[in-house]
């Protein structure tokens, strides 16, 4: 374990600059965007209360100490009222939290169930038919946009073969297409990659021994292969599922799924500032404290990474 | 990997493979023509106005004779407009969007990734903290969020892509001038008065040259696409202008009597995405193979 606290400690330092600069440009943005009052107070309201809510909300103080509050507050999670729900924005964003965990994590899944066996072939079956056809799909997979991926997949499974709704949250039918959408750019990354590391494994020395040994194919590729060509699958998958994160908004958008994607893209609407700042800044959290956690993980199983 | 990746590309069966590569490689460039003289010379190819609205000719399919006697090879969308003439609009606003975010990307990018390698101390600290914090976080939100508070404008968002790709630029600069700065030759210029501008121009740029060509291409490929999606979203080019993104969002709400409005944008933004992003990877085992897992 030498030298993994000082690993753990950098790691911590840069989430938490991550973290600050994230709360800094929201701030900012939130400042540019000009005053607030006047999206909360009817058009017609006496100049006196426009000036009692401005007192209010602290926008009559220095600049320098609006943000030192506003970092206050968001260590607190304050991130003001909702315009929209008329209640916490914090709150708001919590409760569209569950729908955007179920899709990740479904997205998250079916890639891997798919890519890692796809991976595992076409390695196998080097320049075969099938190693062609999947790792043309998959670089079809990594390049194309998101949001055309989902709105193929509605136009052809849901509207042409009748098969699975189009959108919406009611069961797990209404499940598959979004998580198909938002895994898809993980699913061609992680089959790519499986298909390298398990190719590099397949040209050791120590394989080739095992085959001069007599050991079946079989048993070469599921015993001495998969374990050694695990590492940085593990990793890269790790890292794909923290820019999940980033393409639900795009999927919860094409498939009405109500996320905190699809929740961001409504308050942008509604100009429902505070929700909109929340949703960026635990989007945020959240994917910094994934990468942190793949680093950690990553750090144990590969001591080489600690010193870097 | 590099290794195994170089391992299977000798055990191809050579000829076969080679000939398909040079199909696809001209099936590409074919492609990247087309989009270019679409571009430049939309007005003169486009067959109608991509923004005038015809009610009698709505939702049309593709047809050779359409309800006003033209024809509309990819058929109408929902006010009436020629969809074969707002994707090659289209084609201009994506790549003028493309071409500037990466231009200002790799002008900061370039910019800092010097100021860090010649600077050194904090000054290099600060710029590479802020790098690592940028990767350390889905910027398409911090994007949509942006976008949102200042409002949808052409400027707005060639900064804001361009802004997203900078980390690049920035890391492979700054490699270049701190493996310069421990060689002789660049004391020896400092000591008979050569400037830091001269260092830069005459040695440090010629020699990132290929990476740069490497990553502005690929950098290409994420504007586009990162373009569309904001349109998608309704937050990147606003209506009417025609954009690959907005056209595929306005067809949404068809795609079961009207396929056509969303496909055909969306099939053309895919492939460009697919050829230049392709193009990228090409040029970098053919430029720079060390560039390989950026």
């Amino acid at each position: 374990m030498r030298g993994f606290l000082p690993f753990v400690a950098s790691r911590l330092i840069r989430a938490a600059i991550a973290l600050w600069l994230v709360s800094t440009v929201v701030f900012v943005v939130m400042r540019l965007s000009g005053d607030p009052v006047p999206l909360l107070l009817p058009p017609d309201a006496p100049q006196s209360e426009f000036a009692r809510v401005r007192a209010e909300l602290g926008l009559d103080r220095p600049i320098p100490v609006q943000y030192v509050v506003f970092l206050g507050n968001v260590l607190r999670g304050d991130f003001g009222q909702s315009i929209h729900f008329r209640q916490s924005a914090f709150r708001v964003v919590l409760g569209y939290l569950p729908a955007t965990f179920e899709l990740g994590l479904a997205a998250f899944a079916l890639a891997l169930v798919v890519a890692l066996p796809i991976g595992v072939v076409s390695a196998v079956k080097r320049n075969s038919a099938v190693d062609q056809a999947t790792m043309g799909l998959a670089l079809v997979g990594q390049s194309a946009p998101t949001f055309f991926i989902g709105i193929l997949l509605i136009l052809i499974v849901s509207l042409n073969l009748g098969l699975l709704p189009t959108s919406g949250r009611e069961g797990w039918p209404s499940l598959i297409l979004p998580a198909l959408t938002l895994g898809a750019f993980a699913m061609a990354s992680i089959a790519r990659l499986t298909r390298s590391s398990v190719l590099e494994v397949l040209g050791a020395d120590y394989i080739r021994t095992a085959r001069a040994k007599g050991v079946s194919e079989a048993v070469v590729v599921a015993k001495h292969t998969l374990k050694n060509a695990a590492v940085p699958i593990v990793t890269i998958t790790g890292l794909q599922f923290g820019t999940l994160l980033g393409g639900a908004v795009v999927t919860e958008t094409v498939f009405a799924w109500p996320g905190i994607g699809r929740l961001a893209i409504q308050s942008i609407y509604n100009r429902d500032y505070p929700v909109v700042q929340c949703t960026v800044f635990i989007s945020a959290v959240l994917f910094i404290v994934i990468n942190f956690c793949v680093d950690m993980i990553y750090g144990l199983l590969d001591p080489r990474v600690r010193s870097s | 990997m590099a290794s195994s990746i170089l391992a299977s590309a000798r055990a191809e069966p050579a000829p076969s493979r080679a000939r398909r590569t040079r199909g696809l490689a001209a099936g590409g460039a074919v492609f990247v023509a087309l989009l270019l003289v679409a571009a430049l010379a939309a007005p003169l190819i486009a067959p109608a106005d991509p923004i005038r609205q015809s009610l009698r000719g709505r939702l049309s399919a593709p047809t050779l004779s359409g309800a006003d006697g033209k024809a509309h090879l990819l058929g109408t969308d929902h006010l009436g407009r020629d969809v074969l003439s707002r994707v090659i609009y289209g084609a201009r606003v994506s790549l003028l969007v493309g071409f500037a975010a990466v231009i200002v990307g790799g002008l900061v990018g370039a910019t800092l990734g010097l100021v860090a390698g010649f600077r050194g101390g904090w000054t290099d600290s600060v710029i590479m903290t802020l790098a690592d914090a940028q990767l350390a976080f889905p910027f398409i939100l911090l994007a949509i969020g942006i976008i949102a508070v200042l409002g949808p404008s052409f400027p707005t968002l060639i900064v804001v892509i361009g802004l997203s790709g900078w980390v690049t630029y920035a890391r492979v600069l700054r490699s270049q001038v701190l493996v310069l700065r421990s060689r002789e030759f660049v004391d020896a210029i400092h000591a008979l008065g050569g400037s830091v501008a001269r260092v830069i121009t005459r040695h440090v740029l010629p020699n990132v040259l290929s990476s740069l060509v490497v990553i502005a291409t690929l950098e290409l490929a994420r504007a586009i696409v990162l373009e569309a999606t904001l349109s998608f979203l309704g937050l990147g080019v606003q209506p009417p202008t025609p954009s690959w993104g907005g056209m595929v969002h306005e067809g949404r709400e068809y795609l079961d009597s009207a396929w056509w409005i969303s496909t055909a944008p969306g099939i053309v933004l895919m492939l460009t995405s697919i050829v230049v992003s392709r193009t990228g990877d090409w040029l970098r085992d053919l430029l720079d193979p060390t560039l390989r897992g950026e």
